[in-house]
């Protein structure tokens, strides 16, 4: 699986080998079983979704790739090596980003140093350095600066860029989020539920921020989303969970004519 | 009416002028443009620089001279070198409004037959390409933001950058053919091309020479003492004939510096960083902002609120009188003093104003409370009337001589007649040459002696001799009865309300009158806010009786005052309805400038209309409404249709 090769979309985007695999994860909760035996894989540059009904284990899952969480069972393989148990920031390092479901920002704190603590692996000069402001310190603020407004720019929130984050609207705060997330310029960016609670203006205006950071930096993106049509919109590939199990892996169209998929969204008894 | 390029000093076209400038104002800022959150700036020098390598490549990219070339964006330095550059090379730069639905640009693009654009980005690339099949002359596009741009197809698409880079390439090949171009110029040369909005039928292509833009550019830039140190926001869209007067026209003429906003919403914070010294705005700009000052007061402290309105006070009484330089007692100047001290001073930092000399307001009449209350603080906010095809000055207000009802005398150079209906006519250095591709037009606004109908209705005021404007001559009509049925003059009394965005009058040919209002969403939101009032939509809002009560208030004070003008006392209001949708431009109910098309809305509303003067008390409707993409929806309501009371002429002359 991992030696597929390099292929370039309709749309002319190079989708190229796999860079993340999850072999057989298990994910229990004392007697509960969040995931059950899931494999799949997400190859770079590609925008890589996971859906489901309520309850599926799609937070679940992704807090396992984030290493949130610790599978009792299975593997994580990144970049083609077995990824150990490790801590989140542990996993920030190896260049994975995230934005949560519920916003997960410094209220008080405005835009742009919300975005500057995205640059924190970028930034490595020492405590004294920092508080003297002199040599490395200095010089360092002013490329991680010139990062972050490129981003702010890219994203349209220059408006807002010295506005504390607890005045803004929800849907800008989203906007925030994953801005600080791309501060980070990871090689895998994880969106927990980007469009939840959008207008549709707004989830027009996220999607295309999506498809323009995965095109313009080449950022490999795996999302969950209730929107189906945004879903089906965006992504190369999709996996579709429900229970707990993979009940679907393949494109938009794939998935789509997929009865399981289907029979889960609609809804028949479970037996 | 011929003038020589003498009084110009031999500058007869705006390249020749860049060059001068380049020499004379060399380390001089000419544009700035706030991106990633500094201010980036271009000196004289270097702009003439930029604007070469661009010319150098629009000529390797095939421009002939009389080609025209379409400006498509926000304002941006590189936009207006692009219209320089277009001019260097002998094209016609053609601003076209950034926000103009494809159809529009369709009809701009076609009927002046570009075979360029230069655009902003993605957004008008997109557009272009889905209307560029009926465009038949097209050929290349320019966009200046790479963004989401990789995969389209670069045969006939250019990055500017680019065609800079290729530019300078070919330095050598092609330089010699620019200073030819260059220097064949003349001050009978098109000089710009602009599309006038209109508020009935098709946009017309306005025809500036480089006489029309250089003589209106030097003569009021005299007229306001206008020096190469002022400093300007560009903000207002590019393809109005004012912003390419302040700023390519003045600001090349004095070599004075053009400040571009980082993006729209933030106009108002980078306005107070660069605190411009000549500042226009229309009227909508500073009602905005004293509706949010005002309503910031509401919000403050007890002391913060009692030291404004007490200082405020003193400033309706003194200031203005100060302003103009009419004798103050000196205790009322030391407590204004003090006032700008704590409060004025601090005030106009705020709003971006506090380094203003110059400020003009036109387009649309201001309320006078608002008017009074900029020149009470201290800035010299001042009228003018204009419009583009005199290349926006016709009349403007010298300093110390400013009045809220009036728009001023003839600017330098301008004659003005009035004619037996009340239409104002105007010839001047500023006349422009033609609409483009359209005699029958250009001989029925400009006569063979060179007047042009304003098509505005007006006096010149007796005691003063400044020319006051009551409304569009063609909108001037008659009621029933035959009096005087002018809706602009009514409309604007009630506009003059914070809570009342837009008004739109009926009653040409009828025994009464009767209104549609559009209420501001800012204003009645915040009251209704701080009234415990909740609300889910503008609909929802304009629908509220409590907001109908207000309403009806304003409009029957307002029928008080029509009433005391006996010419005018048949405009009274009779019934009123507040609309259950803004009137928009997106929906043709508006012009891009924001005035209201009154055929359409007659004609989209007629239901409403029907309603008000049969005495109905409610009526339903369903509104067809297009969304910002282009899609359409339709919106249904139930609107209360309100009587308001009138006076009675009759009566009040029997009373007398």
């Amino acid at each position: 699986m991992s030696t597929q090769e390099s292929y370039v979309t309709e749309d002319g985007r190079t989708i190229g080998p796999t860079v993340m695999e999850m072999k057989n994860i298990t994910l229990r909760f004392g007697g509960v079983k969040a995931i059950t035996d899931i494999s799949f894989d997400i190859r770079e540059g590609e925008v890589r979704a996971i859906i489901g009904p309520n309850g599926a284990g799609k937070s679940s899952m992704l807090n396992v790739i984030s290493g949130f969480y610790v599978p009792q069972e299975g593997e994580v393989w990144y970049k083609g090596k077995k990824r150990p148990p490790m801590k989140p920031y542990q996993v920030a390092e190896q260049g994975i980003a995230r934005t949560f479901q519920n916003i997960a920002l410094f209220e008080g704190m405005t835009v742009l140093d919300n975005v500057m603590t995205g640059r924190i692996r970028q930034m490595n000069s020492g405590l004294l350095s920092q508080a003297i402001w002199r040599g490395k310190a200095e010089k360092e603020e002013i490329e991680n600066r010139e990062a972050v407004e490129k981003i702010i720019d890219f994203l349209e929130i220059q408006a807002i860029r010295k506005t504390p984050v607890g005045r803004l609207p929800y849907g800008l705060k989203k906007r925030v989020e994953l801005a600080r997330a791309l501060a980070a310029e990871p090689s895998i960016l994880l969106l927990d539920e980007p469009m939840a609670g959008m207008n549709v203006e707004e989830k027009e205006d996220m999607s295309r921020f999506i498809l323009d950071m995965n095109d313009e930096f080449g950022t490999t993106i795996a999302l969950i989303e209730h929107d189906m049509g945004v879903v089906m919109d965006l992504s190369d590939r999709v996996v579709v969970m429900d229970y707990g199990k993979k009940i679907g892996d393949g494109t938009p169209d794939e998935v789509r004519s997929n009865q399981a998929v289907i029979d889960a969204y609609l809804g028949v008894a479970h037996d | 009416m011929v003038q020589s390029s003498q009084a110009t000093g031999g500058l007869v076209s705006i390249p020749a002028l860049l060059q001068r400038n380049a020499v004379l104002f060399a380390e001089k800022a000419a544009y700035r443009e706030k991106e990633f959150g500094i201010w980036q700036s271009w000196t004289w020098a270097e702009t003439e620089k930029e604007i070469e390598a661009l010319a150098l490549g629009l000529i390797n990219l095939g421009v002939n001279e009389g080609d025209f070339i379409a400006i498509i964006g926000r304002n941006r330095p590189y936009f207006y070198f692009a219209m320089v550059a277009a001019q260097s090379v002998g094209a016609v730069p053609v601003p076209v409004y950034n926000d103009s639905a494809a159809d529009e640009m369709e009809y701009i693009l076609g009927h002046c037959g570009a075979r360029f654009a230069i655009v902003e980005d993605q957004e008008q690339v997109d557009k272009i390409i889905e209307i560029q099949e009926h465009l038949h002359q097209f050929e290349h596009m320019i966009y200046i933001d790479p963004r989401g741009m990789r995969k389209y197809d670069h045969h006939a698409l250019h990055e500017y950058s680019h065609v800079q880079d290729q530019g300078r390439a070919a330095y050598d090949e092609y330089i010699t053919d620019l200073v030819e171009r260059r220097e064949k110029l003349t001050y009978d040369s098109i000089c710009v091309m602009l599309y006038t909005s209109g508020t009935t039928g098709r946009p017309k292509g306005v025809v500036l020479s480089n006489r029309n833009v250089i003589e209106s550019s030097k003569n009021s830039s005299e007229f306001d003492n206008l020096t190469a140190d002022e400093e300007i926001l560009s903000y207002l869209p590019m393809a109005w004939v004012g912003d390419f007067i302040f700023s390519v026209g003045q600001a090349y003429w004095c070599g004075f510096c053009v400040n571009c906003p980082e993006s729209a919403e933030t106009m108002i914070t980078d306005l107070r960083e660069i605190g411009p010294t000549y500042f226009f705005a229309p009227p909508r700009v500073f009602e905005t902002q004293l509706t949010s000052v005002m309503i910031r007061m509401e919000d403050a402290g007890r002391i913060k609120r009692s030291m404004f309105q007490k200082y405020m006070a003193h400033a309706k009484k003194v200031g203005g009188d100060i302003l103009d330089g009419k004798p103050v007692s000196a205790g009322d100047r030391l407590k204004y003093s003090i006032g700008n001290r704590l409060i004025f001073g601090p005030l106009k930092d705020t709003l971006g104003l506090g380094r203003v000399r110059v400020g003009y307001t036109a387009g649309e009449a201001i309320g006078p409370e608002i008017f009074e209350f900029y020149r009470s603080l201290g800035i010299n906010l001042k009228q003018l009337y204009g419009q583009t095809e005199a290349t926006v000055f016709i009349t403007a207000q010298p300093d110390g001589e400013v009045r809220a009802d009036t728009v001023g005398v003839p600017s330098p150079d301008v004659e003005i007649k009035i004619a037996d209906n009340g239409e104002i006519f105007y010839r001047s250095p500023g006349t422009f040459v033609e609409y483009y591709k359209n005699p029958e037009s250009t001989a029925s606004t400009k006569d063979a002696e060179g007047w042009v109908a304003t098509g505005d209705a007006g006096f010149f005021d007796d005691k003063n001799g400044h020319l006051r404007i009551i409304d569009r001559a063609k909108d001037v009509g008659k009621m029933a009865d035959g009096s005087m049925f002018a809706p602009k003059y009514v409309e604007n009394k009630l506009k003059f309300y914070p809570d009342i965005l837009e008004v739109v009058l009926f009653g040409d040919g009828k025994d009464r009158c009767v209104a549609f209002i559009n209420i501001d969403l800012t204003a009645v939101g915040n009251w209704a806010e701080r009234n415990n009032i909740a609300y889910a939509s503008y609909q929802e809002l304009a629908g509220h009786p409590r907001v109908l009560d207000t309403i009806q208030e304003h409009v029957e004070t307002v029928n008080k005052s029509v009433a005391e003008d006996p010419m005018l006392s048949g405009c009274q209001i009779h019934r009123f309805l507040i609309l259950h949708k803004e009137l928009d431009a997106d929906d043709g109910e508006m012009t891009r400038t924001r005035k209201v098309r009154r055929v359409v809305v007659a004609d989209k509303f007629n239901d409403l209309v029907e309603a008000l003067y049969d005495g109905s008390s409610e009526v339903s409707t369903v509104t067809e409404v297009t969304y910002e993409d282009g899609r359409k929806g339709s919106i249904s309501a139930t609107l209360d249709l309100r009587d308001a009371a009138v006076v009675s002429t009759a009566a009040k002359v029997a009373a007398e």
